[in-house]
């Protein structure tokens, strides 16, 4: 992936909103990669756990929001356990998803869900996904 | 003895084999569990947003009306409700400024600082019966029955909520052993089972479960027991999704921690409801003589 990088390419408001929102210090992250080999959904992601983390540090707002990582995450945790930096990932990956959900933009829309699937999944799979993936 | 308890929403309806085989296996431990008056939805899943405290009003709602029953602890069984109403509780203990805003939004409810202990039914019977006890307790020991515990991450993580510090945490195995159950060592016993995103990214999620069943059946298990019923839907109820499209070698039974406790202590099928759990579970019990066959 080619990235161009200069003044304009750094969206230093985004860099706030999501430290501000996730009470995360974003310069913390050492790009060790704890994190991507932690993580059960890895697999799925475009972008790794890390790369999220390093984009996001240079404000590239586009790159972190044109990326499905932060809607597969399933704030498992793990990462924010292993973490030597001791940055709370899943937080941060919270304060980007927020960003578009509180545009009003839901990720999923309970309507085409299955029915069998709501017939048999328990209420917390529902109102979990819900709650993280809907405004 | 009465003690506070949350039940949560699944536990009233899809996972009723959850908490029937508790409350009745409690009751022969001596423990009433004392179900919270007009308790509402935990959540389910924690803020984690620094500015959404709208989100932490429905879990400290219900540690309001432990606080209103005079009780010091609240027993849950949902990992993730137990999850969801520690760390609410926490923020009401430690976090002065949040705890203002919230308590002076909620007007109508008396002040709430973390005055009650959410307890997990695993550290209640730790640490309120005993594994002695327990062991004492068992009249039809689980002997044989090769069951790999499974903590997902809800009980673990957070460090600052952990029933025990995962890195080296036994609570699940002792439970286990008292009840003459064989341990088998899970190396995915704190993976990540996929948790919600089995509805909005179904096929990553069910890799995640594929391994941590993969996994635990490669060490020899039986059967899985675990406390979540999000859990267990990703990993029993849509095992049959998984085996063919994932390489498995065979099934891997789920079972509540509870249904083994209410098992052990001589209940019956009667309160364990195995029709709510993976099809293979009650043949396995069966073949083992755990519990009566059912007629056809």
């Amino acid at each position: 992936m080619r990235i161009v990088i200069n003044g304009r390419t750094v969206d230093q408001d985004f860099i706030d909103r999501v430290e501000e929102i996730s009470g995360q210090k974003l310069s913390s992250c050492m790009q060790c990669g704890t994190c991507t080999a932690s993580c059960p959904m890895v697999e799925a992601m475009q972008l790794s756990p890390r790369r999220v983390m390093h984009l996001l540090q240079m404000g590239l707002r586009d790159y972190v929001e044109g990326a499905n990582t932060v809607w597969v995450c399933a704030s498992c945790h793990t990462c924010e356990a292993r973490c030597p930096r001791c940055v709370d990932l899943p937080r941060v990956m919270e304060a980007i998803r927020l960003v578009t959900l509180r545009q009003n933009k839901d990720r999923v829309d309970p309507q085409r869900l299955e029915p069998t699937v709501i017939d048999e999944a328990p209420q917390v799979a529902m109102v979990g996904c819900f709650r993280k993936l809907t405004a | 003895m009465k003690v506070s308890y949350y039940p949560g929403c699944t536990l009233k309806t899809k996972a009723r084999n959850l908490e029937d085989s508790a409350i009745a296996a409690l009751r022969v431990l001596g423990h009433d569990l004392d179900e919270l008056p007009r308790w509402n939805c935990c959540g389910a899943v924690t803020s984690l947003a620094q500015d959404d405290l709208l989100h932490m009003l429905a879990p400290v709602r219900d540690l309001i009306r432990a606080k209103q029953q005079g009780s010091d602890k609240l027993v849950t069984i949902c990992s993730m409700c137990y999850n969801t109403l520690a760390r609410a509780n926490l923020l009401m203990k430690n976090d002065v400024e949040k705890r203002n805003t919230i308590n002076a939004f909620m007007e109508e409810e008396p002040d709430y600082a973390g005055e009650v202990e959410v307890v997990h039914l695993l550290n209640f019977l730790r640490d309120y019966v005993g594994w002695d006890k327990l062991a004492a307790a068992v009249k039809k020991p689980l002997s044989g029955l090769r069951v790999a515990p499974y903590y997902g991450c809800t009980l673990v993580r957070p460090a600052e909520v952990a029933i025990e510090p995962a890195v080296d945490a036994s609570v699940f195995e002792r439970f286990l052993t008292a009840l003459g159950a064989e341990v088998v060592a899970n190396p995915a016993a704190f993976d990540c089972c996929g948790s919600y995103q089995i509805l909005s990214s179904p096929k990553e999620a069910l890799d995640a479960a594929a391994r941590v069943i993969g996994t635990a059946r490669d060490r020899g298990a039986d059967l899985m027991a675990l406390s979540c019923p999000l859990c267990d839907y990703n990993l029993g109820k849509r095992q049959g999704d998984l085996i063919a499209s994932h390489g498995l070698q065979g099934e891997l039974p789920t079972v509540y921690f509870t249904q083994l406790l209410a098992l052990a202590l001589g209940l019956g099928p009667d309160v364990c409801h195995f029709e709510l759990n993976h099809k293979g579970t009650r043949s396995l019990l069966e073949g083992r003589n755990l519990i009566p066959v059912q007629a056809a």
